[in-house]
């Protein structure tokens, strides 16, 4: 066996688990710092993200947020492309689901709006996508380069059309009106009577990120695509030997990337704010990246890391409202503190992983 | 004869320069540097020749502080050193002029000789002092450039001169030199052999890394061979020829017989002519190329590697774009430059391809080996049910190729990176071969694959020849094709230069394959 190789529940399980726990020891060095609690502050944080109904809920609507903006990441890691336009993707995403509620909510109910939202924002989230991909593929731009720039064009136009063009006539709000009931997700507190979310806006979007789950780990490993995909991810010379065409693949993988960002616009704008709205994606896009590389780019993964981090979110929440010592920047520095050890460091704890189960085996080795 | 002659021996006179003691460098399962002895007189231009991947530039890599060995000693004048880094070699007068130039394009030449040695954080008065020890260099080796010109105005020869003087500024004593003509016209080539007879006058030591024979004999006193990661010989250049040395460095370890009755040749399956293909460089790689397979035959190309044959397969098989040229295959004509076709379309033709390269092309070592028994033939319809890939199918062609081509372990859903390098290339083989095609193109079916694996794999091939297939066959290894082919062409510099029946003379193909015409000698 070749250094590199770990047992897979090594790989898989034991690799996330350090990391995780390497930004709590982290974490909680900093609350001792400002004269706190640590074992209080995972109790709080326990309890409000996941202690109640309504902790609960909010948890899984900031997941499915999460899911999304991570599996477009993933998608696009397969085919060994870095699009961390997420950010931008579901925000312009945010335009297809308004324009499909703003036209159709006066008139039919919203699981007729529902289709139409979700083609919207796939649509335009691919189309936010397309050029950055069409760059790479002819052009050799780098995506990471591209997609980055188009988070700054996307949030700029968006200003401009919520100003200037969206916004409701003598409003001086940059937001569109308010949708009907036409344009709004059922909450998931209103369709399941037996559980008690309280006021959590999770809502049907967290089913349609479930099955955008099932439809990406078809997509990639059940399809001729997804096998195109992997294929140039993992040896691009050896995808153009097997006839597979680069351009074609590059510029499907990025698609299909930025129509599950721009999916993330369902929940946020027909699941929640019942408006498009300014800055409604708020970091989710980057935070998708994080959650990629620690669900491994696979969709089971993605689900449990995109439950974490809306576990911290929302638990941060909570935690910032019960000890105000630890104030929301204390917050966001501990989520800062799982980002930089899932992904930035990702690989810290390998090494050391690697040796240690080569020594191991080794001995094993020696003894047999 | 082939044992290495130990050079010490060789010139026992001349203090040593620099001394390689048993040096051994794995790079995961590939042992790249085998049991290395080599030992470079002072002041003497030394040769180290051997095809693309024999393990030079890793040797010369340990030398520069990139690598480290995982065994053996480097001695520099008689002391045992070890390099750490570039740093450590410089200082220790290791100066390297690399393959692909380490200059910065839009500085001046002064300015490129200096960097990374300036005397302090101020350039200007270091600079001055720069200037007056660079005219210093120009006049004592004769290399002449401008030292305020830019690099980018520079043509490539010069730029090259600008690396030596930047290895000398650094008080080189042992100068090596990467592949240092392969961007260089012959003209350039002339000159930098000039300027290297300069520098051993002037008592620096070289070492030219090459795999050209000519520049060998051309310029240096003493040669080492290297073949996939051993020293294979050590020699005067002058007690040596380019045939001897063609056949050194090409290896003639594979010395099976293969049982084969004569070939009974049918109609042309394959017909190149007028092929012409320029890499990424510009560089004219294929010239003129034209020749033709038939049913029921094995066409052998022989040669050193680099001399244009990755190339040919690689237009042959859509992938690489030629610049002129048609292809006939199966009866239907295509002009390569016009109407190239992609990798798939050339499958579609019947055409199968068992690329030089396994890693680089013939599989995704990340993915289960029944993955890979499908790369390029995924859209067959058999492998496809509706939307969905039909792994069943897929596992079972898999499981069939695993029986019938003896690979072990027999598990279709290992990673075939976990597979050894012979049972790797015959899930490639298996893959292409049972598709029953018109055409097979095989490069280096048994690279890197033992013994056992070799005997199976030649005799597939006679079997495919003798189920009427087309079979145009590359290797490095002149045996091999001696032994499977029907007849060969000899490929030098992009040029067919000669074809031979496989029982022509041995050193008579050695000359060909070193480009001198066998029929003038």
């Amino acid at each position: 066996m070749s250094a590199g190789q770990l047992p897979r529940w090594v790989d898989y399980g034991l690799i996330p688990v350090l990391n995780l726990v390497a930004a709590f020891l982290v974490s909680g060095l900093v609350v001792i710092l400002i004269g706190e609690s640590p074992i209080e502050a995972v109790q709080i944080l326990l309890w409000g993200s996941l202690g109640f109904g309504e902790g609960i809920g909010f948890t899984l609507f900031y997941a499915t947020n999460f899911i999304f903006t991570g599996l477009a990441v993933a998608v696009a890691f397969h085919a060994g492309l870095f699009n961390i336009g997420g950010e931008g993707q579901a925000y312009i995403g945010g335009l297809g689901v308004a324009w499909a509620c703003l036209l159709l909510d006066h008139y039919v109910p919203w699981w007729v709006t529902m289709p139409l939202a979700v083609a919207g924002a796939a649509l335009m989230g691919a189309a936010w996508a397309f050029i950055p991909a069409w760059l790479q593929a002819t052009r050799g731009s780098h995506v990471v380069i591209t997609t980055i720039m188009f988070n700054f064009i996307a949030a700029s136009l968006m200003v401009y059309l919520l100003v200037n063009v969206m916004s409701e006539p003598g409003s001086m709000q940059p937001e569109t009106r308010t949708f009907e009931d036409g344009g709004r997700l059922p909450f998931l507190n209103d369709m399941m009577p037996w559980v008690d979310f309280g006021t959590a806006p999770v809502n049907f979007s967290l089913i349609l990120a479930i099955l955008a789950c099932i439809a990406v780990w078809l997509i990639i490993w059940r399809t001729r695509l997804g096998y195109e995909i992997r294929s140039f991810g993992a040896n691009a010379s050896a995808a153009v030997y097997a006839g597979i065409d680069p351009v074609r693949t590059i510029i499907i993988t990025m698609l299909i990337s930025g129509a599950l960002a721009g999916m993330m616009a369902i929940n946020e704008i027909m699941g929640s704010q019942h408006r498009l709205l300014i800055e409604f994606v708020t970091g989710y896009g980057f935070v998708g990246i994080a959650v990629a590389l620690m669900g491994r780019a696979h969709p089971v993964g993605i689900v449990l890391a995109a439950i974490l981090f809306g576990m911290l979110y929302q638990g941060g929440a909570e935690l910032s409202f019960e000890i105000p010592a630890i104030t929301r920047d204390m917050i966001v520095v501990i989520q800062g503190l799982v980002i930089l050890f899932a992904g930035a460091l990702e690989h810290m704890f390998r090494p050391f992983l690697i040796q240690a189960f080569a020594v191991g085996r080794g001995a094993a080795a020696q003894a047999g | 004869m082939n044992k290495p002659i130990p050079n010490s021996q060789l010139d026992a006179a001349a203090p040593v320069a620099i001394e390689l003691r048993n040096i051994n460098k794995r790079f995961g399962p590939v042992h790249a540097n085998k049991d290395i002895d080599l030992v470079v007189r002072k002041g003497s231009i030394h040769g180290i020749i051997g095809e693309n991947g024999a393990g030079k530039s890793t040797l010369m890599s340990i030398l520069y502080g990139f690598y480290h060995a995982d065994e053996g000693d480097i001695l520099i004048d008689g002391q045992k050193v070890s390099i750490a880094d570039s740093k450590a070699a410089i200082s220790l007068g290791i100066g390297m002029v690399h393959q692909h130039f380490m200059l910065v394009d839009n500085f001046s030449v002064l300015e490129n000789v200096v960097l990374g040695a300036e005397e302090s954080a101020r350039l200007a008065g270091g600079l001055d002092r720069a200037r007056t020890e660079l005219k210093r260099l120009e006049d004592e080796y004769e290399l002449r450039v401008d030292p305020d010109a830019l690099i980018q105005d520079l043509p490539v020869g010069l730029q090259q001169r600008v690396e030596i003087l930047k290895a000398l500024f650094r008080g080189a004593d042992v100068l090596i030199l990467d592949e240092p003509t392969g961007v260089l016209t012959p003209a350039e080539a002339d000159h930098l052999f000039k300027i290297l007879n300069v520098l051993k006058e002037e008592g620096k030591t070289v070492l030219l890394i090459t795999h050209k024979l000519r520049e060998i004999m051309a310029v240096t006193d003493t040669v080492s061979v290297m073949r996939r990661g051993e020293m294979v010989a050590t020699k005067h250049t002058a007690d040596t020829n380019m045939s001897e040395l063609a056949e050194l460095m090409v290896g003639r370890n594979v010395l099976l017989n293969v049982d084969k009755q004569p070939a009974r040749p049918r109609e042309k399956v394959l017909v190149v002519e007028g092929l012409n293909v320029t890499d990424s460089r510009g560089v004219r790689v294929v010239k003129d190329v034209s020749f033709d397979v038939k049913a029921g035959e094995i066409v052998g190309i022989a040669g050193v590697s680099g001399n244009g044959q990755t190339e040919l397969m690689e237009t042959i098989a859509g992938i690489r774009r030629a610049t002129s040229g048609t292809l006939q295959i199966d009866g239907e004509r295509i002009d390569l430059a016009k109407a190239a076709p992609s990798p798939a379309e050339m499958r579609d033709k019947n055409l199968a391809h068992v690329p030089e390269d396994r890693h680089r092309m013939g599989l995704v070592t990340s993915f289960a080996e029944y993955e890979n028994a499908i790369l390029g033939y995924h859209n067959a319809p058999e492998y496809s049910k509706g939307w969905l890939l039909d792994i069943a199918a897929i596992k079972q062609t898999a499981q069939a190729e695993i029986e019938k081509y003896d690979i072990r372990p027999p598990d279709p859903l290992l990673k075939t990176a976990n597979f050894s390098g012979g049972n790797q290339q015959k899930i490639v083989l298996a893959r292409e071969m049972e598709r029953d095609p018109t055409v097979l193109l095989v490069g280096q079916p048994t690279r890197g694959v033992d013994i056992g694996a070799i005997e199976f794999i030649h005799k597939r091939l006679i079997e495919m020849r003798d189920a009427g297939k087309g079979i145009l066959l590359v290797s490095v290894e002149l045996d091999e094709i001696r032994s499977l082919a029907d007849r060969i062409l000899v490929m030098f510099d992009g040029n067919v230069v000669g074809e031979r029946s496989p029982d022509a003379d041995e050193s008579e193909l050695g000359l060909l394959m070193a480009g001198v015409d066998g029929d003038v000698t």
